[in-house]
């Protein structure tokens, strides 16, 4: 292949195949590289899909994509060994078009997505690596090198939606290898069942949904949490940690999910489901501090590539579309103006991200990751003792409820001081406000 | 708990790349002598990695999931070379 394209995509997950998108619909001649055997096939994720990022792109994309069930129902539950306290939010005003987040199944939505990049006329090659970035000799980016021959391929710009492990810029030398501290490994499987049992079960009608997130002992005092959705006919259940922490434990990530949903509370909601799939994928919840360079001569990098993921509020998917798209409008702005792909012309799109939700989130809860790391209590001792606590409330025995309170209180002093409950309140309020 | 993770990634569908295996272990003898941890024995989600009995770590990538915690847990000894399969080989999720 020896033409040239305006601009190379090298990735087909949410990121990739929103920059490839709004490039091709601005009429650009765009490529787009995708190992998998189709856009989808390589790529994991829980998965929520919130509309507004999708929207500002494809208005029109509840017409005909692969959505599962909108959410009516938001669940967190704080996991002791056999039991939870937890809280429920569901609302009605959930019900209301146009719906505001949906569970999705991946491998069929960036299957769907990929069919719109390609109506919008980008090209699009899977089954295909990409191997290396081609320079020139002032070192710019100018092309990819691919692994089936006559492999190499240019444009103007490289567009690098490689996702998590991101070898390519790795390799490129555009940010180091990623530290254990900064990527969680999350596990998931999928279970089918009738839809009619799924909605018994959940107390849900037949396009609602319900989001379970879970904390607390199912992770073993490791940093992380478990999450269950639902599906059209099927649960997705699954759990994820640090990776710094799974390295210093013996517990395996398969056996920590099979505790999981052997936990009494959860147990039920599977029953009878038919497991189909397994599946693993890293996560980039380093945050703010973490995010690589993102622009040099010749190349941008978007989504889980650049580290885009919100770890408190469990969004990943719409950063990765929104940088996406703001790398695409760098690039199309540029086009028009007649700029070159140069590092200082592409650097807008680094100030388009400092002005989106994108920055703003992420700088917003910084100092999260590490006041959670050092911070264990949060993942250990509390969801214990809150278990614990409603368990003394509940459980009727003769004991007056003045006394039990009193009991509780010394119960939370023993396993924590009266100076470490304050200030554990005072870190919480820092990382959140 | 025992838990065979082999009965799970029996759900799963390959393309299994023959005789190219996208990850090798670049010295054995740093993970028999060296690495006090063998932590990917723990960690890696597919089981791919054993220990034997005679202390040597061995890898076999047919279950693989392309995680790439391997790679990011040897931080200690750099000892994992990961790749990507070749376009099309290697996990093909159905559901993803």
């Amino acid at each position: 292949m020896s033409e040239k394209f305006d601009a190379i995509v090298v990735g087909a997950g949410p990121s990739g195949n929103a920059a490839a998108y709004t490039l091709a619909k601005s009429g650009l001649k765009v490529l787009q590289m995708e190992r998998g055997e189709y856009a989808g096939s390589k790529n994991v994720q829980g998965a929520i899909l919130y509309a507004d990022a999708l929207e500002k792109m494809i208005p029109d994309f509840r017409d005909d994509a692969p959505l599962e069930r909108h959410i009516i129902e938001q669940r967190m539950w704080v996991m002791d060994d056999d039991s939870f306290v937890g809280t429920h939010y569901r609302s009605d005003g959930f019900n209301k078009e146009p719906f505001n987040r949906y569970t999705i199944i991946r491998a069929q939505f960036d299957k769907w997505f990929s069919a719109k990049v390609q109506e919008a006329g980008a090209l699009v090659i899977c089954e295909t690596t990409v191997t290396d970035l081609l320079r020139d000799e002032s070192n710019r980016v100018v092309g990819v090198q691919v692994d089936r021959d006559g492999g190499s391929i240019y444009a103007d710009v490289v567009i690098l939606a490689d996702g998590v492990n991101s070898l390519l810029a790795r390799k490129a030398g555009f940010h180091p290898e990623l530290e254990p501290k900064n990527v969680a490994l999350a596990v998931k499987e999928i279970h089918f069942m009738p839809q009619e049992t799924l909605q018994e079960r959940f107390n849900i009608g037949e396009e609602e949904g319900v989001v379970i997130e879970l904390f607390g002992k199912i992770t073993q005092g490791m940093m992380g949490t478990g999450f269950l959705y639902t599906n059209k006919e099927s649960i997705a259940v699954g759990v994820g940690c640090m990776l710094s922490d799974f390295k210093e434990q013996k517990t395996t990530p398969y056996a920590l999910l099979e505790q999981m949903k052997n936990h009494p509370s959860i147990k039920p909601l599977l029953a009878g489901g038919e497991m189909k799939e397994y599946t693993a994928h890293l996560i980039p919840e380093g945050g703010y501090k973490t995010i690589p360079k993102l622009y040099g001569d010749g190349w941008l990098i978007v989504g889980d590539s650049g580290m885009f993921v919100n770890a408190v509020h469990r969004e990943g998917s719409n950063l990765a579309m929104t940088t996406g798209r703001i790398a695409a409008e760098t690039v199309i702005d540029l086009v028009k103006e007649g700029k070159a792909m140069t590092a200082a012309n592409l650097s807008i799109y680094r100030s388009r991200l400092d002005g989106s939700f994108v920055m703003k989130d992420l700088k917003k809860y910084q100092e999260m990751p590490e006041i959670f790391d050092a911070n264990r209590q949060f993942f250990t001792i509390y969801p214990e003792l809150v278990n614990r606590s409603a368990h003394h409330m509940l459980h009727v025995d003769g004991v007056d409820k003045k006394t039990k309170e009193r009991e509780i209180f010394s119960s939370f002093r023993a396993k924590r001081s009266l100076f470490g409950l304050m200030g554990d309140a005072y870190k919480l309020w820092r990382a959140f406000r | 708990m025992i838990v065979k993770v082999e009965e799970k990634l029996f759900q799963n569908r390959y393309r299994v790349d023959a005789e190219r295996p996208h990850i090798r272990i670049v010295k054995p003898d740093v993970c028999e002598y060296e690495c006090k941890t063998q932590q990917c024995t723990v960690c890696c989600p597919a089981g791919c990695y054993t220990l034997e009995g005679n202390g040597k770590v061995v890898l076999i990538t047919d279950g693989c999931l392309e995680c790439g915690t391997c790679r990011i847990i040897c931080d200690d000894f750099r000892n994992v070379h990961w790749k990507y399969p070749r376009g099309g080989y290697g996990i093909l999720f159905k559901f993803g």
